[in-house]
């Protein structure tokens, strides 16, 4: 048995350890497209602010991790998947063949149509290979401008603050991390940001950039000009699955998968950020390219490439996001359903909010600022569909005590 | 993993000797703040309960860390503060709230079983918290009760 893995980001590596523990005699090979150890993106805030040196955002160190495990790392990129010769075919001509394949190929950053955005001063910050441009560009004192304020720029943010670069950040919607937080909580944030020294402009669109002696002029859609060492993109993301043009694999924005991450073809899986399957919240398909998802779905993949049934639960977006010290949370459907019901909880003067969505007798999402113990009830209570009881009450008028609630119902054993 | 925290929430009285003795092995200090187990108070109910880890098979908290900072010894999940870099992705993943962020280190701390000689079991005055064999009744019963909300494939809707 040979299980092939396209993409040795958290979904692949995951995906092959998992194969390694429920598969012990199958060949195991990883295809690794960056031409570096197999990391994870989302370490690489950690390296750009300094916490951590390339290493660090390593899935394993050593590297001879992969050897001992009998998991063959491969290094190319995949250009052609033949699913009826079961075979793939990467850049440079070699052609592996496999009995299982899964396509864990992650997704790539996107540039939004906007003028200019090509040249050596501008950056996405997505690879390791992004990081390092970004390193050298935003020292102490550079004028660096960041465009979108969604989930993954406001992660970088805080290390570009921490680089020293003067900074400032443009966001279209009128709040930061508008699909995660509502006007309330994304405008908190905001606040934070501009109280720790940080130029944020919502409501307002780059129109263009232009390079000239050695800097950017980046046009405002108010009007403005900022001029800017470096501008770093970070609006949005699409699934890497040209490898599998050609295949007739159903897909939409990424590969479609059902519950057991199989996708159209026989003997193909995928899983991550390549993929797209049932999402909790919204019971549609979906790819939300989270670092949770990716690899929980590379272990439901790996299970059944491994001849052992399992199924995944559905997507549940949750993202946790600190920025400059103020801590965020957002969970499931966030914003609410019409017809469900509400609790909120401010506190202005000390920086803290929770509001709670409930559906049905349910909690079905959430979002906070400044609280940072036990977040993970909330997943628990939202994904484990737990009937609130006498409960519901309590927490639409103290919202804060979810903790408790979810305690005394998973474990208070009345 | 042979032995785990068994707790048996009937003769808990309350005193947070656990929180105590958890903080001051982790930390040297007697900051409950800073313990991994929390005992929650029912009042309305009369009842206490110590919560922590309960060391699950699912490793949520594991698999999702992007650097390799949480281990797995012999069923154990834990936390390596060196290579922690604070992202706190495990403290959602986890769907027990078990796996916390402590803004004072910029860590996540959880339960590691004191390396095989939990210092809340010790200084339980009741046993409401034992550290026993997993055999012993009542511990697969405490895991199925967290586990109610586990968010695993076969608990899918
Ligand atoms: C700066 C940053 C911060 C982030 N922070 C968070 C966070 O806090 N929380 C969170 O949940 N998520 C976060 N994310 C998102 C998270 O990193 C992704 O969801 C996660 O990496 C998905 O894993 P994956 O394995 O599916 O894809 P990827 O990590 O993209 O890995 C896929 C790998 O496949 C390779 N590949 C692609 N095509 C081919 C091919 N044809 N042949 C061979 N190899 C190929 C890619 O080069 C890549 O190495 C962050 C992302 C970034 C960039
Ligand atoms: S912290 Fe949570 S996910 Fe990690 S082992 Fe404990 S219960 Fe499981
Ligand atoms: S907070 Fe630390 S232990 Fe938790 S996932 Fe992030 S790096 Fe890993």
């Amino acid at each position: 048995m040979h299980h092939l893995i396209i993409g040795a980001g958290p979904a692949g590596v995951r995906a092959a350890e998992a194969l390694r523990a429920y598969d012990p005699q199958a060949k195991i090979t990883l295809i690794d497209g960056e031409g570096e150890a197999p990391y994870s993106r989302m370490a690489i805030p950690y390296f750009l602010s300094g916490k951590i040196g390339e290493q660090g955002t390593w899935l394993h160190r050593p590297l001879e991790f992969y050897a001992e495990n009998g998991i063959d790392l491969v290094r190319g990129r995949a250009a052609k998947v033949d699913a009826g010769t079961k075979t793939v075919t990467l850049e440079d001509g070699q052609s592996l063949s496999y009995d299982k394949l899964l396509l864990a190929s992650g997704a790539r950053a996107v540039n939004p149509p906007v003028e200019g955005l090509e040249g050596d001063l501008v950056h996405h910050c997505w690879t390791i290979d992004d990081a390092r441009a970004i390193e050298k560009l935003a020292g102490k004192g550079a004028r660096v401008t960041l465009m979108g304020a969604g989930f993954i720029g406001s992660i970088i943010l805080e290390a570009l603050v921490m680089r020293g670069a003067d900074l400032t950040v443009v966001e279209i919607e009128d709040r930061m991390v508008p699909r995660m937080l509502d006007e309330t909580a994304g405008n908190m944030l905001k606040a934070w940001c501009e109280k720790k020294g940080v130029k944020v402009l919502t409501s307002t669109r780059i129109g263009g950039v232009y390079e000239g002696g050695g800097e950017l002029n980046i046009a405002l859609s108010n009007g403005e000009t900022l001029k800017a060492d470096l501008l770093v993109v970070a609006a949005g993301v699409t699934p890497n699955i040209e490898c599998m043009d050609g295949t007739g694999v159903e897909k939409r924005t990424g590969v479609v998968v059902n519950a057991r991450m199989e996708t159209s073809l026989p003997d193909v899986w995928a899983a991550g950020d390549c993929a797209e399957g049932c999402d909790f919240s919204t019971g549609d398909l979906s790819t939300l390219a989270i670092q949770p998802v990716a690899v929980e779905q590379a272990v439901i993949a790996a299970k059944n490439m491994a001849g052992i049934e399992a199924e995944y639960h559905c997507a549940l977006p949750m993202n946790v996001l600190e920025t400059l010290g103020l801590v965020t949370t957002s969970f499931g459907k966030h914003d609410g359903l019409e017809e469900g019901a509400r609790a909120t909880l401010l506190d202005a003067d000390e920086w803290r909010y929770i509001r709670l969505e409930f559906n049905d007798g349910k909690l079905i999402g959430a979002q906070t600022v400044g609280h940072v113990s036990m977040a993970g009830c909330l997943r628990g209570l939202i994904q484990g569909r737990m009937p609130l009881g006498p409960w519901e009450d309590v927490l639409k008028t103290q919202p804060h005590r979810v903790a408790e609630a979810y305690v005394d119902l998973s474990r208070g054993v009345s | 993993m042979d032995k785990a925290l068994v707790i048996d929430v009937g003769k808990c009285t309350g005193c947070r000797q656990c929180e105590l003795a958890c903080s001051y092995e982790h930390t040297g200090t007697f900051n409950p703040a800073r313990s991994r187990i929390t005992v929650f108070d029912f009042h309305e109910k009369a009842r206490f309960v110590p919560y922590t880890c309960t060391q699950c098979d699912q490793a949520w908290c594991q698999q999702v860390c992007p650097v390799g900072a949480i281990s797995n010894e012999n069923g154990v999940k834990v936390v390596d503060a060196a290579t922690c870099v604070g992202c706190k992705v495990c403290t959602i993943a986890c769907p027990f709230g078990t796996v916390n962020y402590e803004p004072a280190s910029g860590k996540v701390i959880k339960c590691d079983l004191c390396g095989g000689d939990p210092a809340c079991a010790r200084a339980c005055p009741t046993e409401a918290i034992v550290f026993a064999d997993v055999a012993v009744q009542g511990f697969e019963k405490m895991r199925a009760w967290a586990e109610k909300t586990d968010t695993a494939p076969q608990a899918s809707a």
